[in-house]
């Protein structure tokens, strides 16, 4: 722990940075400190927090198909309003995201997906 | 010659003998076209997710067709003028087998409003 803010300690030079560190012992209790951003502050290296990416589920060797006619396919990646769910939220790759909204609006147009569900 | 995906959804109060019908008569002007017909799939009467001439419910049908363009436009434009069509579309794919659609295969109430 004490060679992990060391490093730190002789980049930022600063007399705040240093109070910061005192009280701040936690933040190096979980290995993290040498990448928390010195401008954050004190707590600034607890708040980072990595969430291991998810992969794509509609890419790899038995990931269904992207099809318009696959509606149980769709309906999981529409929102409880009918809206398309964003990448960020279905880690679908940005080539499948593609294919998928262009799926997801032939489905609405043939009416197996609702362009837009009234509460 | 290319591969064609035709859909087509019907008014509810067709009889599903009526469908068969239409269909017939729609291959015939594929195959008048010397176009082909590679799969012949009627989804059944579902229910539409958004009411189309305040009709609630279709049958639905989708041909799957090798043609040309002239054939597709022949097709296309009867299916427009027949007012027991509700709703059309066509779509362009690269490839097509004789294997039945994702929707033949899980045919247990699988429609929209079940799984909402």
């Amino acid at each position: 722990m004490n060679t992990g803010f060391k490093p730190r300690g002789e980049r930022s030079e600063r007399p705040s940075g240093g109070a910061g560190r005192s009280s701040g012992g936690f933040g190096g209790g979980e290995g993290r400190a040498p990448r928390g951003d010195s401008a954050e502050g004190s707590e600034g290296g607890r708040k980072v927090f990595f969430r291991r990416r998810k992969s794509c589920p509609l890419t790899g060797p038995n990931a269904p198909a992207v099809d318009y006619k696959d509606v149980k396919l769709l309906g999981r990646f529409i929102s409880e309003r009918g809206k398309i769910l964003p990448s960020r939220i279905t880690a679908v790759s940005a080539k499948k995201q593609r294919a998928l909204s262009q799926a997801i609006k032939r489905a609405r147009n043939l009416a197996l997906l609702p362009y837009v569900v009234q509460s | 010659m290319a591969f064609y995906e035709c859909n087509f959804v019907t008014r509810p109060d067709f009889s599903k003998a009526d469908v068969q019908k239409l269909t017939d008569t729609l291959s015939k002007i594929v195959t008048d076209g010397k176009g082909s017909i590679i799969k012949s799939e009627y989804w059944g009467l579902r229910q539409l997710a958004y009411k189309i001439n305040k009709m609630s419910k279709g049958h639905y049908t989708m041909l799957g067709i090798e043609a040309n363009a002239a054939t597709l436009k022949e097709l296309e434009r009867n299916m427009g003028i027949n007012e027991d069509i509700i709703r059309t579309m066509t779509v362009r794919v690269d490839s097509m087998d004789a294997t039945p659609t994702v929707m033949l295969q899980s045919k247990s109430g699988d429609s929209y409003d079940a799984a909402a």
